[in-house]
């Protein structure tokens, strides 16, 4: 199956559209294509008519041009049909937003979409689901335009089973800075999964990180996904739900009665290189480090402060994460020391966490990050930067990157995120340094590189 | 492709839906695995006479298709050393529901492991390894991996335990055989692959390790409810 058309569709039909509803789903969809994206977008209703001037038409045959994509939100018991005038029609495929199928017990109409579909190699998302928000061709969210918060372009895909939980995470990449790619509510998934999308998205060029949100798999079907998975070049994070064990049933050896369905989700995932995230939090950080860094760390951690609580907090995050914070070497410090400036040096502590103190200038940072970059007891470098230092500036973040471009050791900032700040929390996001908002969190990115293991 | 011998186990075990622990040792010998000198004794006399020919001291277990847990009353004696002994454990033995006889073994010495297979609905046959003995729920320092398993799997999960200073040697003790314990883990995963349609769970609890080998000291086989002929 061509899934080109799905994600990157020229023109597109939006089946369903009231002609006296303008909060149908299908009207905030054609709406929001017809003003925002860049796919000519064509409404359809089986009565005909004409929609905010335009020409509604009654089939999609009627449609002068080839369709790439259909969007289709009629009522349930009428999608199969639908679907195979789709089919006849030569559209290339389909993203069902209906509800009315397996989730309340109409797997026969399901089956019969998929049946169809799978005859004639036609693929589709959904149905029950949000379908596709893939800017800047389309978008097939019924969720108007004004009430989205959109993430800027970039380079994750996000997948989830949830439509509600998709949106979210949205949400939350626009705040944290991190680039979306594409977004795929798979609803029911009743034709394409998690495995279609994830080979999909392996070679797609916009992607340069996967992240899916799980509630099940299907007999077996985990087992597949782990195993392509560890094919994948590409950093792949999931979270999955379920993890309070299921009642009832009796358990009669310690294997089955230990091995619950989410341990071994976590086990098998580790096996073969899944960046499992245990908590959307953690998604959403993952997310972000993994889309500045694709590289995987063992984690021994460098930090740099201007404040010893800072040092001190981090080093005990970095432990309870199982993450190293090697000493440096008496004569490492001595070394160190004689890069910084000459205020600094008389009061500043080099062990690790190198301590520059409240008297550090942007110098100071580059000196100390350069150092601990260049060296092989480091693979990672946190940057705890408290913005009302005296003598640090916004051109700090810029330098950094110069020196994670030569070095090629990861290095992740904590700046407090308050609006008074955003122009040290922007130079990090433009310079592709992931920023976190807590000292916690620059601990999760690291994790976040040390649990991709590419197999 | 199962061997018949296994095979048949199986199919006799279909009944009672899971493989009493005389069987199941007989299958993992048959598949290469390494298990006690053991007898099944229906009697006293033939309990006596398998002791003698091994020596004293020795195990005594409850056989019975109503126990899958032999601990839970009493049904293990360990260190028996003489006749008298045997003889009267035998006799309260038989008083356990669902008897059937008494296995009699060689006491085995050493780490004791649990390596456990289960088939996941999502994830296939999975292969678990642990610190064993009764507390294993208790402790449950364990690790998983997906069948089969390959070496680098094998470390990696004996890395992943709490307790993996003990298999290396832990202040002065030998360390456990680790490439015995690989070699079980590897066959028994193998196996786990080719039994995946007839199984439900497996438990090889415990597995004594020592530095010379790795025996299955106790196993039972769980099989699918539902499965298909073997």
């Amino acid at each position: 199956m061509n899934f080109e058309a799905l994600f990157k569709p020229k023109t597109l039909a939006v089946i369903g559209v009231s002609l006296n509803n303008d909060r149908h789903p299908a009207n905030v969809i054609y709406n929001k294509n017809s003003l925002r994206f860049q796919a000519e977008v064509f409404p359809v209703n089986d009565r005909g008519g004409i929609l905010q001037g335009e020409m509604v038409y009654a089939r999609i045959s009627d449609i002068p041009q080839e369709v790439d994509l259909a969007v289709i939100a009629v009522r349930a018991q009428m999608v199969p049909d639908i679907m195979a005038e789709c089919i006849e029609a030569k559209v290339g495929g389909a993203v069902v937003i209906s509800g009315g199928f397996a989730e309340i017990g109409r797997k026969d109409l399901q089956e019969r979409m998929v049946s169809l579909a799978s005859e004639a190699g036609f693929p589709f998302i959904g149905p029950n689901c949000l379908g596709i928000y893939s800017p800047p061709h389309m978008d097939t969210f019924f969720l108007p335009s004004e009430r989205m918060v959109r993430p800027n372009k970039g380079r994750v895909t996000l997948v989830s089973q949830s439509g509600g939980t998709l949106v979210d995470q949205m949400t939350k990449f626009a705040n944290e800075g991190i680039g979306l790619s594409l977004a795929v509510s798979i609803g029911n998934k009743a034709l394409i999964r998690e495995l279609d999308l994830l080979r999909y998205f392996a070679h797609d060029p916009g992607t340069d990180v996967i992240a899916f949100y799980v509630e099940g798999f299907e007999k077996n079907e985990g087992r597949e996904f782990v195993l392509a998975t560890g094919r994948c070049p590409k950093p792949v994070i999931v979270l999955k739900s379920g993890k309070s064990p299921g009642g009832g049933r009796a358990i009669s050896s310690h294997t089955a009665s230990m091995a619950g369905d989410y341990e071994v989700f976590s086990a098998v995932a580790s096996q073969y290189g899944v960046v499992e995230a245990r908590n959307e939090l953690e998604l959403v950080s993952f997310c972000e480090a993994l889309s500045c860094y694709n590289q995987s760390i063992e984690g021994r951690i460098g930090i740099i402060t201007t404040s010893g609580g800072h040092g001190a907090l981090a080093v005990d995050a970095c432990f309870s994460h199982g993450l190293s914070v090697p000493t440096l070497s008496e004569q490492h410090q001595a070394e160190i020391r004689e890069q910084v400036s000459p205020r600094v040096r008389a009061i500043a502590s080099f062990s690790n966490p190198i301590d520059l103190t409240g008297s550090a200038v942007d110098d100071d940072f580059i000196a100390a990050a350069k150092f601990l970059s260049s060296m092989e007891e480091v693979d990672c470098v946190l940057i705890l930067l408290l913005p009302y230092t005296p003598g640090v500036t916004s051109d700090l973040a810029a330098r950094l990157s110069q020196i994670y471009r030569q070095a090629d050791k990861p290095l992740i900032a904590y700046v407090p995120h308050v609006e008074k700040y955003g122009i040290f929390i922007e130079g990090f996001e433009f310079n592709r340094i992931p920023v976190a908002h807590s000292i916690e969190g620059t601990v999760h990115m690291a994790e976040a590189m040390r649990r991709w293991q590419p197999w | 492709m199962v061997k018949k011998g296994i095979r048949n186990i199986l199919f006799a075990s279909k009944d009672v839906g899971w493989v009493l622990e005389p069987q199941a040792k007989r299958l993992f010998s048959m598949a290469g695995l390494n298990v006690p000198r053991f007898t099944m004794s229906s009697t006293v006399e033939e309990a006596v006479r398998f002791a003698h020919k091994i020596g004293y001291p020795i195990v005594a277990k409850v056989v019975s298709p109503r126990i899958v847990h032999k601990s839970d009353c009493d049904g293990v004696a360990v260190g028996i050393d003489t006749d008298g002994e045997l003889t009267k454990t035998f006799t309260r033995f038989s008083q356990i529901e669902g008897f059937v006889g008494v296995l009699v073994e060689e006491m085995m010495s050493g780490l004791e492991l649990i390596v456990g297979a289960k088939i996941d609905y999502q994830f296939g046959p999975v292969i678990l390894l642990g610190i064993g003995g009764t507390g294993v729920e208790i402790y449950r320092d364990i690790t998983m991996r997906m069948a089969p398993l390959r070496e680098r799997d094998v470390e990696s999960m004996v890395k992943g335990l709490k307790a993996s200073p003990l298999l290396e040697g832990y202040r002065g003790s030998e360390p456990i055989n680790l490439s015995e314990l690989t070699r079980l883990l590897i066959t028994f995963s193998e196996l786990v692959m080719d039994l995946e349609e007839f199984i439900e769970s497996i438990d090889l609890n415990p597995v004594i390790c020592s530095s010379t080998t790795c025996v299955v000291a106790d196993a039972r086989i769980m099989l699918k409810e539902t499965g298909g002929n073997p």
